[in-house]
């Protein structure tokens, strides 16, 4: 269900880009499936941008963000070597965190 | 003897209660709101002003309403959050970006459009909001299925 993330963090110029994907049905409750039956809601309610453990961003998302949710997001300056982690908690009360260092 | 069932009925009303904050964070009546204004009243907002600092990159027509990119950001001084608004959607509200001291406000993100739809997104700034507005042209709709 809570697949893997993927997460990148690049120093750009003058700042960090941070690029994450998260896998997730992100099922608005409007879809039906092969048998004409509704798909239950499920979908990403929060977001949290950490760097070296202090939030950043946190971000309250609908289940009008497509599939499997890819986000990028900009942070002041930055160095190498700099924890970033993004998590999410979603509608379930499933949660998944990814850590990365910027590259 | 007392004292100690006091402490313990308090030490379980915090374990309680700290998981039911972490949920309460999503905001239910904004979200859940059929129109835009309810949405933005659900947040807040009133009274927002059309200003050119606020940038929304997305397509003009989008052939696929299921994941339509979009960039947004703000110009305006002291931006601390950006709201995304689909106004056709039949949630319109579809995210709100916080962003705290180290992050510029910036995100990209791929949505749904159920039709074509003006996108609106709101800055706030000193608890003012400021709005730009950009109308996709939906070919096939993302909603349902």
């Amino acid at each position: 269900m809570a697949g893997p993330m993927k997460m990148r963090a690049n120093l750009g110029a003058g700042f960090t880009d941070v690029r994450v994907l998260m896998t997730h049905p992100m099922e608005t409750g409007l879809r039906k499936d092969a048998d004409g039956k509704l798909v239950p809601m499920h979908f990403i309610q929060n977001l949290t941008v950490k760097v070296n453990g202090k939030t950043v961003i946190e971000a309250e998302i609908s289940q009008a963000v497509s599939r499997n949710p890819v986000f990028s997001f900009r942070l002041k300056g930055g160095a190498k070597g700099d924890k970033i982690e993004v998590s999410w908690l979603d509608n379930h009360g499933d949660t998944a965190a990814i850590e990365t260092a910027i590259a | 003897m007392n004292r100690l069932r006091r402490a313990l009925a308090a030490a379980l009303l915090l374990g309680l209660a700290a998981p039911l904050r972490a949920l309460a964070a999503w905001n239910k009546d904004a979200f859940g709101a059929k129109t835009p204004g309810d949405a933005l009243k659900h947040l807040g907002v009133s009274g927002a002003t059309p200003s050119a600092d606020v940038h929304i990159d997305a397509p003009q027509i989008a052939e696929n309403g299921a994941v339509v990119p979009i960039e947004i950001s703000s110009a305006v001084a002291g931006t601390n959050a950006l709201i995304v608004v689909i106004e056709k959607n039949p949630f319109p509200l579809t995210a709100r970006f916080d962003f705290k001291e180290g992050a510029l406000p910036f995100v990209k993100l791929n949505v749904k459009m159920g039709e074509t739809s003006d996108v609106r997104v709101l800055a706030e700034a000193g608890g003012k909001h400021y709005f730009a507005t950009h109308e996709v042209k939906v070919t096939i709709g993302g909603c349902g299925g």
